[in-house]
């Protein structure tokens, strides 16, 4: 048993060197440090708006505009902030993160086929 | 996500419209029959390079992210979305809106999460990524058990789903069983030779076709629905309040939460709990993300999902309240098909037969596209995480997983018709639920553990699928839904003990815990240059599964 199943793509990369490295380090800081904050943000505005829709049934009939209530703004609004953070992770993952992990790939892949020509010159 | 009643009233109006709609079903079967024709000529066209086991379970990764998220839409937006969230919104007025609202926030789990560092790490199946750094038998027996369970009840409630709608559609009487079940099996059998022939690449064009299809109709029915009454939402709503004030109904209720789960709050909020994080842990929606040759196209794909999925949900609250207003909950639930029937019905009064017809065939591709979705899934975690990895133990023939594959299609497709007929007619609502509520206690947390965090182990990833999924299945069987209700499942016994229709907000949190609890108990660590290989594919790509070149 083990882990054999799943061949490495990368035999000469040591991968727990480039874990520890700086580059990597800053790569996974700029991803976590935006995903994790933002994912708890609409995941409690979500139950924010459920546990009111559950429980708060006088506030969320509350008229604003028409038969427009408070209920179907906060529903609406669901829609806009979750098209509104889906267009802020693309441009944050192209400005900030693409970056990042193309120069450590092309290092990587780069020190990958070094390693295959010398072993087919031996 | 059907909703049952046990009104008898009669209203003439229904009656007159399921007479007319009978005597239209020949446009009907005439507009699905020209889906089949062409999508089958799509789908032999695509059959040409299915060779590898790239090309049959990924489409060989060569799918662009606009032609993805298309087809994730396709593969989301089942029957239930369409025809079910119409239908509540038609009947219950706000409190069907809140399902599209939890099934659409979902998908930020799955482009903030998920897609990109599970397209970076594995190859076809949910397994590949969770024994990535894990002990491979274990994990993936426990993982493809999770997949195959979920997919089970995805498909029985699809299949049975199409049954139902038939008595609709084809104009048949909702007492007609034989005719229902004769549906059934066509939709199967169809479904058989497409994923048979046409693979993931087949399938993948089945789905765009239709989400392109479906998004088309509700918009253009969307649009006559507002002309009718100005343009202004408000309005159309006054006239949802109007109608049902006529027929007796709740009136101003309807625009307010409360009529479905004003009861039962915290059913409701189990159910929302099981939706936003079941949607980034359903096998069929993972898979599709190994279909794009890079993460960024993953990234595109979900991007292209969201916006087409919200945009659709934003049509059926139109829809919904259209429905309201120009046939009224009475009539709709009197109406063969009951609350499914509303959207139907809608095209009819708006646009006649032809707009009826078009939208009932829109409703059986939509059957069509999920199930050969879903059986693509099934059949590539059989053969790739059963037969080749455990049964095998990594060393297939060439050729020979997907030649399992395919077997496994035909397996899957006659069990399909064979649960669809046995479940024709029973209150599928719950299966969907609970699909989604395996899919959220049994996989999530092991999806997220094993992308974010550097200690899990596979005691951990263990304990939290198997008492995930146990969890989930014990609190349904014991729940109000199978026994113990008007509505249950086994009528006239009554061993229920659990009192919420839905289990997650119980299972998804002890799956959690369990996942935990494992790992921090579990005397063997992982080895860490695997974990360190894993994090750095999958924030860098480096090493993922490239596309195929033919």
């Amino acid at each position: 048993m083990g882990n054999s199943a799943h061949e490495s793509a990368a035999g000469p990369v040591d991968f727990v060197a480039e874990q520890n490295s700086e580059e990597f380090q800053a790569l996974k800081k700029s991803h976590r440090s935006f995903v994790l904050p933002v994912a708890a943000g609409f995941l409690l505005w979500y139950f924010a708006y459920v546990l009111l829709a559950a429980y708060a049934h006088d506030f969320m009939s509350i008229k604003v505009w028409g038969n427009i209530n408070i209920g179907l703004i906060l529903g609406l609004l669901q829609f806009v902030t979750t098209f509104g953070i889906t267009a802020w992770y693309v441009s944050y993952a192209n400005r900030k993160l693409d970056p990042q992990a193309t120069v450590i790939r092309q290092r990587l892949e780069a020190q990958i086929d070094a390693a295959n020509l010398t072993k087919e010159e031996v | 996500m059907s909703l049952p009643s046990a009104l008898t009233a009669v209203a003439p109006l229904a009656k007159s419209l399921a007479d007319q709609t009978k005597e239209n079903s020949w446009i009907n079967i005439l507009i699905f029959v020209g889906f089949v024709a062409i999508t089958m000529v799509v789908v032999f066209r695509a059959s040409r390079n299915n060779n590898t086991a790239a090309d049959y379970y990924a489409a060989g990764r060569s799918f662009s992210g606009g032609q993805n998220g298309t087809a994730i839409a396709g593969d989301y937006l089942s029957a239930a979305s369409f025809l079910g969230i119409t239908g509540a919104i038609a009947i219950n007025g706000y409190d069907g809106f809140l399902y599209s609202i939890g099934f659409l926030v979902a998908w930020l789990v799955a482009l903030l999460l998920v897609a990109e560092l599970l397209r970076n790490t594995g190859k076809f199946t949910m397994a590949d990524v969770l024994a990535f750094r894990l002990k491979q038998r274990p994990v993936r027996i426990a993982a493809a058990t999770t997949t195959l369970v979920v997919c089970f009840f995805y498909l029985l409630a699809q299949m049975a789903g199409a049954g139902g709608l038939v008595s609709l559609l084809l104009g048949l009487d909702s007492s007609n069983l034989v005719g229902q079940n004769i549906v059934i099996a066509v939709v199967g059998v169809l479904m058989i030779v497409y994923v048979l022939i046409g693979g993931m690449k087949g399938t993948t064009w089945v789905q765009i076709i239709k989400a392109f299809l479906l998004i088309i109709g509700a918009a253009i029915m969307t649009i006559i629905v507002l002309a009718m009454n100005g343009f202004n939402l408000s309005a159309l709503m006054d006239a949802a309040v109007q109608t049902s004030v006529n027929e007796g109904g709740v009136g101003e209720a309807l625009l307010n939460p409360g009529a479905a789960y004003g009861k039962a709050p915290l059913d409701f909020i189990s159910l929302a709990l099981a939706l936003v994080l079941g949607t980034a842990a359903l096998p069929h929606v993972l898979m599709r993300f190994y279909t794009v040759p890079t993460a960024k196209e993953a990234r595109k794909s979900v991007v292209w999902a969201i916006w087409l999925i919200g945009g659709f949900y934003i049509f059926t609250l139109v829809l919904g309240y259209g429905a309201g207003a120009l046939i009224g909950k009475q009539a709709i639930l009197d109406a063969p098909g009951g609350v499914n029937a509303a959207a139907p019905l809608l095209a009819f009064v708006i646009g006649g037969p032809l707009l009826l017809g078009f939208i009932s065939a829109v409703a059986f591709a939509t059957i069509l596209a999920v199930v050969a979705g879903l059986t693509i899934t099934a059949a590539a975690s059989f053969a790739h995480d059963i037969y080749s990895n455990v049964i095998v133990k990594g060393e297939p023939k060439p050729e020979m997983e997907v030649k399992v594959a395919r077997r496994t299609v035909v397996v899957i497709g006659l069990v399909a018709i064979g649960g669809g007929i046995l479940a024709n007619g029973q209150n599928i609502a719950f299966l969907v639920a609970l699909a989604f509520a395996i899919a959220a206690s049994a996989n999530l947390p092991t999806i997220i553990y094993s992308l974010f965090w550097k200690k899990f182990t596979t005691q951990g990833a263990l304990w939290s699928m198997y008492g995930g999924l146990a969890a989930a299945i014990i609190l349904i069987a014991f729940s109000p839904v199978v026994s113990g209700s008007e509505k249950a499942m086994i009528h006239g016994a009554d061993f229920a003990w659990f009192p919420l229709a839905n289990p997650g907000i119980i299972s998804i949190p002890l799956a959690f815990f369990l996942g935990w609890l494992g790992t921090v108990l579990d005397k063997n660590a992982e080895d860490p240059r695997i974990q360190a290989e894993m994090e750095v594919r999958s924030l860098t790509g480096i090493g993922a599964e490239k596309a195929v070149d033919h």
